[in-house]
């Protein structure tokens, strides 16, 4: 997997799409942007397993030492894998948020959920706008 | 007169910018948060030594015939008798008790029959204490003048903290008591010099003209042992050794009785503004007290998280934070005394979690 192949959402969550038997399976993280402003990563709530996301929805949080910030779905999914890895292990986050630090898979259920979302050129441009 | 700042800059900005510094605005100044880790910066004042760029905290100058008296009816600390070069923890409190402010009472000495102080408050509170000193001042011999814009003031932090600072002054602090300072010179460079901080560190504070503040603040970093640290660090260093932040803790709700700071009310035989309403609160069981939690897992509870004892809603969290040096959440809270007295199985709810807290002493951390 590789982030220029990913597709972003402006809350700076990045989803990797595959085709599975006809399913479009989506891996969910955050971007090396995002985990670089949070900093000093204490804590992270996965959502459950089977559970609906929605896009542009809260489906878990993380949490640094100076505050709370909510995740947000970049696509509509149905949950079927979380990592439980990195809960226990936020370092990960920063040491490889394209590929060890994903946080879940989803089984898309709206395609056209993933139209909102931007290339990875886009979302750059948007990132030196934001930093 | 306005002395409220507005995107204020201390004399160390441009330093703070050029190092990746994340600016934030903090009572109207731009400061930095953090470098880059304030995990990082943590361990670094608790293992070593850093620099903080505190310029933002006001600082006052009182000077005149009747400073000491005037000082000694406005703080809850005794002022009257202060030694040359000692320094007080105080708070400033209304009539009715409620916490104006916490400050620190410098008394620099005596120039021809006039008593001069200084006073170090919060950056939050300046224009407030500012206004109130001189509504209470009226008739008497004191003149007071803030120092803020033209200084900074740049704390050293750490266990090796004095070490660092003892060469470019040609002495060593050690021989100074805690909670002193004086004037000294950095090398060439007039500063004052004070053993005080706000991380439970071992440390010094120091205060310097602009002009010269970048030239104070780039030497001590030459010292491989030392380095920067922001206000995030700042406040969960402070969290940790169970200092109080005004806002949180400290507000003009709060009575001094409630923060369970006995030491920063001296109560015999002398009279100031707010002793009455103390006195009333030491026999109100009713009144909550500041307490230290210590949560399972590994989320912090912020301020204004419910504390709950069974279903029952008995306090709020002040502040929080996930500990770097204990690696738990710790928080402060205030809290019912019989509930406190109880030992009781406390839960704090964290955004519709309850999650498991223990009454623990403050500080959480105390170092060696």
């Amino acid at each position: 997997m590789k982030p220029e192949e990913f597709l972003y959402a402006e809350s700076h969550e990045w989803a990797f799409i595959e085709e599975v038997n006809g399913d479009k399976i989506a891996t969910v993280g955050i971007s090396a942007f995002a985990v670089e402003q949070l900093t000093d990563l204490v804590f992270m709530e996965l959502p459950e397993i089977g559970s609906m996301i929605e896009s542009g929805s809260e489906f878990g949080e993380v949490e640094s030492v100076k505050a709370v910030s909510s995740l947000y779905s970049p696509i509509d999914g149905e949950v079927i894998q979380v990592n439980t890895d990195l809960p226990d292990s936020l370092e990960i986050l920063n040491e490889d948020p394209y590929g060890a630090g994903w946080i879940l898979k989803a089984k898309v259920t709206d395609d056209s959920s993933l139209s909102k979302l931007a290339d990875y050129t886009t979302y750059q441009k948007q990132c030196g706008e934001d930093g | 007169m306005t002395i409220q700042p507005q995107d204020s800059k201390t004399a160390l900005y441009q330093w703070h910018v050029d190092h990746a510094g994340r600016m934030v605005d903090f009572a109207g100044w731009q400061m930095p948060i953090q470098y880059a880790s304030i995990i990082e910066e943590h361990h670094a004042t608790r293992q070593s030594a850093t620099l903080f760029d505190v310029s933002h905290m006001g600082r006052f100058f009182f000077s005149g015939g009747q400073v000491e008296e005037f000082l000694d009816r406005m703080m809850t600390r005794k002022i009257t008798g202060m030694p040359q070069g000692g320094i007080r923890y105080s708070l400033v409190c209304r009539e009715d008790g409620g916490i104006l402010d916490d400050v620190l009472v410098y008394r620099l000495g005596t120039v021809e029959g006039n008593d001069q102080f200084s006073m170090v408050v919060n950056a939050s509170n300046r224009e407030k204490l500012w206004t109130w000193f001189h509504s209470q001042v009226a008739g008497l011999d004191v003149a007071i003048t803030d120092q803020t814009e033209g200084t900074a003031m740049i704390a050293v932090q750490g266990p090796r903290a004095l070490e660092i600072v003892n060469g470019p002054l040609g002495f060593d602090l050690s021989s100074m008591k805690y909670f002193s300072g004086r004037h000294a010179r950095f090398h060439d460079i007039p500063l004052t010099v004070s053993r005080t901080g706000y991380t439970g560190e071992d440390g010094c504070e120091l205060v310097v003209t602009n002009e010269f503040a970048a030239r104070v603040w780039e030497e001590l970093l030459l010292n491989e042992a030392v380095s920067a640290a922001g206000l995030g660090a700042r406040d969960t260093l402070r969290l940790e050794s169970g200092m109080p932040l005004y806002g949180h803790e400290l507000t003009e709700e709060i009575n001094p009785w409630q923060t369970s700071m006995r030491f920063a009310m001296s109560l015999k035989d002398r009279d100031f503004v707010g002793k009455e309403a103390v006195l009333t609160a030491m026999s109100d069981e009713s009144l909550p007290v500041r307490v230290g939690l210590v949560l399972e897992g590994r989320r912090a509870a912020r301020q204004d998280a419910e504390v709950f004892l069974g279903e029952k809603l008995v306090g709020c969290v002040t502040s929080g934070t996930f500990s770097p040096t204990l690696q738990q959440p710790i928080a402060m809270a205030y809290l019912p005394r019989e509930i406190v007295a109880g030992n009781n199985e406390l839960v704090v709810d964290i955004r519709g979690k309850k999650i498991p807290a223990k009454l623990v002493d403050l500080p959480f951390y105390k170092r060696k």
